[in-house]
């Protein structure tokens, strides 16, 4: 489910599936492999199908890991399902990437 | 797998609820204090819309919204509660039953009649609610007029919107309680106008369990809900999370109490109630201020002192709470204590009751011959404790009929809205228990006899009050006990049968014959022959003339009997009569030269001995003076023809049933015996007089007499005798 792109100074690791409790506890041994790479880790969430509570704890966990570091995070390509639970849990500040909106909503 | 079992329980779950609901709808007219009922309705709807939230199932949660808002305000008393109201909350418990059903079907999408049906009932809701818009608003002015007095003393945050504080247990997750699903759910009663989720809980990533809940949020909430109706979306999670919820306009003081009430430092929380803008930044000093000075004054409180001290509700209030939450508990642990199991499982059990039984028998026996008194105490000790096994296995299946009879009052509603009668249902015996078995057979039966009390019994409101009687009918459903059957009766206060058109409607269809003479009551009878209907029209509901005698067949099926009364002007009642257990009974062991039959014990009354001077004075008739009563009797050896010699002494056991009683001429009183019926095979199903066979300690067979055959063949030969002598 994590599928990682390697180029010097950068990591890109893409998410793929779906972030739930059922696959919580495999997806969180292969994030905190990447966790200590001292290069830009950037996770892309294009892929992600379907995200729930235990999805969003582990991506806080892993931007507070890498602030707590001094190591940057960045989330790309939000997918339609995670957008709508950030927007959910105002989320959006506490990630500080830009999102693409992909509809509105009054909030 | 898991998902297809969860539902599932999330069908049989709302079911239960629906019916509690329906059972509650229909109590909550004649009740005075009506709030119980409400609150009951409405718990059922709202947990029906919460569970269908989890499951994302969105025309439940819509429409049941809909249905909850109008209960909302038959609570809260801004709308007072009539029967057209009561009907329609009746049609939107049906229309979600529906959708349930629709749910275990495993449809996706709506069918249009289902839409089109939920739309026009949501629409209806929405206009009653509307009808009293103006009312609430009106009232709802006065009432923030009224708080704002009471709150003058303290100092207010400025913000219109409602302060959510939520920290979940860590639980959640695993118990399938996303807090996803709770902001969805709570984003329907309002608007979320700003969120922040909290990352204070999250250990450090090796430290951190993937499924366990580490997530709290800080919401301000703009709504014109209930604090109760806010409270109740989080009602699932509420025992394990911490939920705090303020009103608009708290006091400072309300939140310096609920800063202190949650986990996080309270620089940081404070900073987070300015970002979801429920404080301003100068409201934040302030309140931290109050706080330094409640510190200094060092009260320890309790936290419902607190609650009480800030003015957040009153004492009686919080006492009324606590007592409420302990009563949800104690429903919690009541309902845990009670398990499901396969009705194939409880037959298996009572079955291996049965030959425990027979081999308990048979050990007693073999100990009497031993003649040993040790090994005789330790076999009376254990036949006790069998005869205690097979009574809680009987037990077991043993369920009050009082749900069944309440099924009924919906039909009594809805049938005499349809024949546009006035009719009460009262119930009573609603506690009398009675094989499962029984239950879910009797129930169609008991259909029929009902709808035909309604439509032909009940006459309509203008031919009661022209016979003088109360425009509204009454249809009583009573059950009781009676030796070792149980008695259903469904009784009508209405006109009685009419006589003279059923004697002709049976001539006319050649059930009798012209000029042939008939008792009252075996007139009445003719009404369970096939292919009968005496009503002038066939309406919706009865008058098929496939009716009573399909009635009839049904409970003869079961063993059972059914019979009528009928008094002209004053109404008709149906009795049913059951027996009680298909499987073991205690029997009353009596022999005929070497034969033994069983007699179910508890048909027998008494015992009496026919001495030579009554035989002698008997040698032609069929009948003895007991205490100055006609008792006509039956010699079994006559009946069954066995050989032999009666024996100096004979005895007779006298047995009832139903108002019938009679005499069993017999050799020998053996004594109580429990007996585990063995139905006969279908060769021998129609030798009259005998219901089955059981297996005696010594595994010989011993035949069990009916009882209700036996006396009914004995009273019918005797009027017979009488006849031909009048004759």
């Amino acid at each position: 489910m994590l599928r990682i792109e390697e180029s010097p100074g950068h990591r890109r690791a893409f998410i793929e599936g779906d972030m739930t409790i059922y696959t919580a506890s495999a997806l969180k041994e292969e994030l905190v492999r990447v966790l200590d790479d001292p290069r830009e880790l950037e996770l892309n969430l294009a892929q992600v199908s379907e995200i729930d509570s235990t999805g969003v704890q582990l991506l806080m966990l892993v931007k507070r890991e890498r602030e707590g570091t001094k190591r940057s995070l960045s989330l790309t390509q939000h997918s339609v399902a995670v957008l709508d639970v950030f927007e959910l849990m105002g989320l959006a500040p506490y990630f500080g990437d830009p999102v693409v909106m992909t509809r509105k909503k009054g909030a | 797998m898991e998902l297809d079992d969860t539902l599932r329980m999330f069908v049989a779950e709302s079911r239960e609820l629906l019916q509690d609901m329906e059972d509650a709808l229909l109590f909550v007219e004649q009740q005075t204090d009506k709030e119980e009922s409400l609150n009951a309705i409405f718990r059922a709807a709202h947990t029906i819309k919460g569970s269908a939230g989890l499951f994302a199932l969105n025309d439940i949660v819509a429409f049941t919204h809909e249905v909850e808002s109008l209960l909302d305000k038959l609570r809260g008393g801004t709308l007072a509660l009539d029967s057209a109201i009561i009907a329609l909350l009746l049609q939107c418990r049906d229309h979600m039953s529906h959708l349930i059903d629709h749910v275990e079907r495993g449809g996706d999408a709506l069918t249009p009649e289902l839409a089109n049906a939920g739309g026009a009932l949501a629409e209806q809701v929405k206009r009653v609610r509307g009808a009293v818009q103006e009312q609430a608003k009106k009232n709802a002015v006065a009432h923030i007029a009224e708080s704002r007095v009471e709150r003058m003393e303290g100092e207010q945050a400025g913000s219109e919107n409602w302060h959510i504080s939520l920290r979940f247990g860590p639980n959640s997750l695993r118990d399938g309680m996303d807090p996803l699903s709770f902001l969805r759910y709570l984003g329907t009663l309002g608007t979320i106008v700003s969120i922040a989720t909290l990352d204070d809980a999250l250990p450090a990533a090796k430290d951190m369990d993937p499924e366990t809940c580490y997530l709290g949020f800080e919401i301000s909430f703009k709504s014109e809900a209930t604090k109760q109706t806010i409270e109740n979306v989080f009602e699932f999670v509420r025992a394990e999370s911490v939920i705090r919820i303020l009103p608009p306009h708290s006091r400072l003081a309300d939140f310096v109490s609920h800063i202190q009430g949650l986990p996080e430092q309270e620089m940081r929380l404070g900073e987070m109630l300015v970002r979801c803008g429920s404080l301003t930044a100068h409201e934040l000093e302030e309140a931290l201020r109050i706080q330094k000075e409640m510190a200094a004054n060092a009260i320890t409180l309790s936290v419902g002192d607190i609650v009480v001290e800030s003015g957040m509700t009153s004492r009686g209030v919080l006492d009324a709470a606590v007592e409420k939450q302990a009563q949800i508990r104690d429903k919690k642990s009541r309902e845990t204590q009670s398990v499901r199991v396969d009705a194939d499982k409880l037959d298996q059990l009572i079955n291996l009751v049965g030959e425990l039984v027979i081999a308990g028998a048979g050990t007693a026996l073999h100990a009497q011959a031993v003649g040993n008194g040790t090994l005789l105490e330790s076999v009376s000790t254990l036949t006790r404790l069998v005869e205690e096994v097979r009574d809680s296995a009987l037990r077991l299946r043993m369920v009050q009929i009082g749900a069944t009879f309440n099924r009924f009052q919906r039909v009594v509603r809805d049938v005499s809205v349809e024949l546009g009668k006035e009719i009460e249902l009262v119930i009573t015996g609603a506690e009398t228990e009675l094989d499962k078995t029984v239950v879910e057979k009797i129930g169609d039966p008991l259909m029929h006899l009902v709808r035909n009390s309604m439509d032909h019994g009940i006459e309509t409101a203008e031919a009661r009050i022209a016979n003088g009687k109360t425009a509204g009918g009454t249809l009583r459903l009573n059950a009781y006990h009676d030796s070792g059957s149980i008695v259903i009766e469904v009784a009508d206060d209405g006109a009685g049968l009419n006589k003279e058109r059923i004697l002709k409607k049976a001539i006319e269809k050649g059930l009798v014959q012209e000029g042939q003479h008939l008792e009252d009551q075996d007139i009445y009878n003719l009404i369970f022959e096939a292919g009968f209907s005496t009503a002038e029209s066939v309406t919706n509901l009865s008058g098929r003339g496939v009716g009573m005698d399909v009635v009839r067949r049904n409970i003869t099926a079961l063993r059972g009997t059914v019979e009528l009364e009928s008094h002209p002007s004053e109404g008709t009642t149906f009795r049913i009569r059951m027996p009680l257990t298909l499987a073991i009974i205690d029997g009353f062991l009596v022999g005929v030269d070497k034969a033994s039959y069983v007699v179910p014990l508890d048909m027998v009354l008494e015992c009496v001995e026919l001495n030579d001077s009554h035989r002698t004075a008997l040698a032609d008739r069929h009948y003895i003076n007991l205490r100055g009563e006609v008792l006509p009797f039956i010699r079994l050896r006559e009946l069954f023809g066995v050989g032999g010699h009666p024996p100096r002494r004979e005895n007779v056991v006298v047995v009832q049933y139903g108002n019938l009683k009679a005499g069993l001429v017999v050799d020998r009183l053996m004594g109580e015996f429990q007996t585990v019926i063995k139905p006969l095979g279908k060769m021998f199903s129609h030798i009259r007089g005998i219901g089955g066979s059981t297996i005696l300690g010594t595994g010989e067979v011993a035949l069990i007499i009916d009882v209700q055959g036996l006396v009914h063949h004995v009273a019918s030969s005797e009027n017979a005798v009488f006849e031909t002598a009048a004759a």
